[in-house]
C-alpha cells in the first residue's frame, strides 16, 4: 500500500496591514499624549462661623497673627502689614519682602514657642480684592515654611482668610 | 577590451521583528499613561508656582475641582460658569451627589485651581460662595516649582 505523505504547506500571513495599523495607533497616542506638570496643595480651613465646633476647646485660644496684604498698581503687592496684638510691622515693597516675612514668623515662633504648650498659632490673611493671586500664594508659602538644607521646615499650618469678597 | 559582467544586485532583507516589538512596547507605554479626562484640570489656567506645596492627597473621599479664570469665569466639570454668584445650585447639586455617597458637605474637599493673575478677591468670593453651601474644606492648588 502506497502511502503518500504530503509536505505541509507553509502558510505565509501578510503582516503589512497589521504593522500599518500599529503605526497609526502609535502616532495617535503620541499626538494625544500630554505631559502635565506636578501640582501641589495648600490646605486652608474655613469653618462656618455660625456652627459650633465639635472639637473640645483648648484652655487658651489660638494665637492669631494678622497679615494684611495691600495691593498696588496692576494688582502687584505693595506692602505687608503684620500685627500679632503685641507688635506691628510693615514690610515695604522690595525683592525680599516675602523672605523678611518668613524670617519674622520664624523668629516669632522661636520666641513664643513652647513645645509643651497647647497654644496653636494661626495666621489670618486680610487681602485686598485686587491683589493678584500669585502674590497671595507667595504669602501663604512664606508663612507655611522654608527650605533649609533641602528640607522643608514647617512654620504655621493653620491659615485662614478674612472675608474680603465684597471688594470687587 | 574586457567587459565585466554586471553583477546581479542582491535584495537585502532586514529583519524588522525588533522594530515591531519596540513599536508594541511604545503603544503599551502610551496606553498606560494617557489620560483623556480634561474636565478636572483646565489647561488654559496657569497656576502660581510654589516649592512648598504638598503633593495632592489621594485619600480624599470626595473632591470637587473648581478652575478659576482671570476674568472671573469658573470652569467646573467641563462647564464654564460666567458668574460666581450663580454657582449656588451647581454646588448644592454636587453636595447632594456627595451625600448619596455618605460624604457630608463639611468633608467635601473643594480644590481651587485659580489662574496666577486672577484677583484674590475672586478666590475669596468663590470660597464665600462655597461656604454658603456649607462647604468648609478648601485646597489651593499650585504648580510644584521643582517641575518647572
Amino acid at each position: 500500500m502506497k502511502i503518500e505523505t504530503e509536505e505541509p504547506e507553509e502558510i505565509e500571513v501578510n503582516m503589512t496591514a497589521m504593522i500599518d495599523i500599529v503605526f497609526q495607533l502609535l502616532i495617535f497616542f503620541i499626538m494625544t499624549f500630554n505631559v502635565a506638570p506636578q501640582e501641589g496643595d495648600f490646605t486652608i480651613k474655613m469653618p462656618l462661623a455660625s456652627q459650633p465646633s465639635d472639637e473640645i476647646p483648648l484652655d487658651e485660644p489660638p494665637e492669631i497673627i494678622r497679615i494684611a496684604l495691600r495691593s498696588g498698581d496692576e494688582g502687584k503687592i505693595s506692602t505687608i502689614n503684620v500685627d500679632d496684638d503685641v507688635e506691628a510691622q510693615t514690610f515695604g515693597p522690595s525683592e525680599t519682602m516675602f523672605g523678611d516675612l518668613t524670617n519674622y514668623i520664624e523668629e516669632k515662633l522661636a520666641a513664643d514657642g513652647d513645645p509643651e504648650s497647647e497654644i496653636e498659632t494661626e495666621v489670618e490673611f486680610d487681602i485686598d480684592y485686587e491683589l493678584r493671586y500669585s502674590f497671595t500664594v507667595k504669602a501663604i508659602e512664606a508663612v507655611s515654611g522654608k527650605i533649609v538644607d533641602g528640607k522643608i521646615k514647617k512654620l504655621i499650618g493653620n491659615i485662614k482668610f478674612k472675608n474680603n469678597s465684597n471688594g470687587g | 577590451m574586457k567587459f565585466k559582467k554586471k553583477q546581479k544586485s542582491e535584495i537585502l532583507e532586514g529583519d524588522l521583528t525588533p522594530m515591531i516589538d519596540m513599536t508594541f512596547q511604545l503603544i503599551a507605554f502610551f496606553m498606560l499613561l494617557i489620560n483623556f479626562s480634561k474636565v478636572d484640570r483646565a489647561e488654559e489656567i496657569t497656576l502660581p508656582v510654589s516649592e512648598l506645596a504638598v503633593p495632592p492627597d489621594g485619600s480624599l473621599e470626595y473632591k470637587m475641582i473648581l478652575n478659576l479664570e482671570p476674568g472671573g469665569n469658573v470652569i467646573f466639570a467641563g462647564q464654564r460658569i460666567q458668574n460666581i454668584d450663580v454657582m449656588g445650585p451647581i454646588l448644592n447639586q454636587e453636595i447632594a451627589n456627595a451625600e448619596r455617597e455618605n460624604v457630608a458637605a463639611a468633608d467635601v474637599a473643594v480644590i481651587i485651581r485659580s489662574h496666577a493673575d486672577a484677583q484674590t478677591g475672586l478666590v475669596q468670593k468663590l470660597i464665600s460662595k462655597c461656604q454658603d453651601s456649607e462647604l468648609e474644606s478648601f485646597v489651593l492648588r499650585v504648580n510644584d516649582r521643582e517641575s518647572k
